[in-house]
């Protein structure tokens, strides 16, 4: 029964994360990981919030499921990656700070007002 | 004026036309699910103590990162056309579902908050160290398997 809410809440949040990508490159344009970088912000804070909650499988239906699948550690490395590798070096340096320092704080957030 | 640089490969599919989507909307939330399923079961496999260092999502953390750097070089810098689908699947739906860095923040921030200072910024800098590192072996071990490859056909 745990499965079912871990899948369900995954079955949102991995096509929200594409979705979030898209609209951001149809947004900004592909220089920068605009889409990834909002949606593993935003994940963290949700996660944070989450903890407050009682139940054990609203926490595997947003947690676990949801928030673990809207938000990336391999998609994050592979786009460092990418923008290091096309010479763009100080975007992946400033990628990778961005997203651990609003991630950190994020997540922070979320638990100290849960 | 900001510097336009050429699309590269992406774990995310180039979004195509409006009739393309819902498939391929499908099949991320079908691997984003599977990836999810396998993260949730190796926590319960390999539960993490309360203060300990989280290495299961450290681990699980690291290979998909290994895993998406390899699937990147075989979907996308070889002279076979995969099925269109196959990256949404594999990369945005199973390995971005498997991973997590919400779970990340939020593990560091608990070890941050509850004194374990150096545990948390150990995790903290050793998953982004790791997980580079994975995703560059990948890419890098999947292109010297096309190169050989490619030299021998």
């Amino acid at each position: 029964m745990n499965w079912l809410f871990v899948v369900a809440g995954a079955a949102v949040g991995a096509p929200l994360r594409w979705y979030a990508d898209l609209v951001a490159k149809a947004r900004f344009g592909p220089d920068f990981p605009w889409g990834t970088l909002a949606v593993n912000v935003s994940g963290s804070l949700v996660l944070g919030l989450v903890t407050g909650l009682a139940s054990a499988h609203a926490q595997l239906l947003l947690g676990t499921g949801l928030c673990g699948a809207l938000t990336t550690y391999s998609t994050f490395s592979h786009e460092t990656l990418k923008l290091y590798e096309d010479g763009a070096k100080a975007r992946a340096v400033l990628y990778v700070l961005v997203s651990l320092a609003a991630g950190l704080g994020a997540a922070w957030l979320g638990a100290t007002a849960a | 004026m900001p510097v336009r640089l050429a699309p590269t490969a992406s774990p995310y599919p180039e979004a195509v036309n409006a009739r393309g989507r819902p498939p391929v909307a499908l099949v991320v939330s079908a691997g984003g699910a599977i990836g999810a399923a396998a993260r949730y079961g190796a926590a319960l496999l390999w539960p993490t103590p309360a203060g300990g260092f989280p290495w299961t999502v450290f681990l699980v953390n690291a290979t998909g990162c290994a895993l998406l750097g390899v699937l990147m070089v075989l979907l996308t810098e070889t002279r076979a056309t995969p099925h269109p689908l196959l990256r949404p699947f594999l990369g945005t739906g199973f390995c971005g579902g498997f991973t997590t860095f919400s779970t990340y923040a939020l593990d560091t921030q608990r070890l941050l908050s509850t004194g374990h200072t150096a545990r948390g910024l150990l995790y903290f800098g050793g998953t982004l160290v790791t997980a580079l590192a994975a995703v560059w072996a990948g890419t890098a071990a999947a292109r010297s398997l096309v190169r050989d490859r490619t030299e021998a056909g």
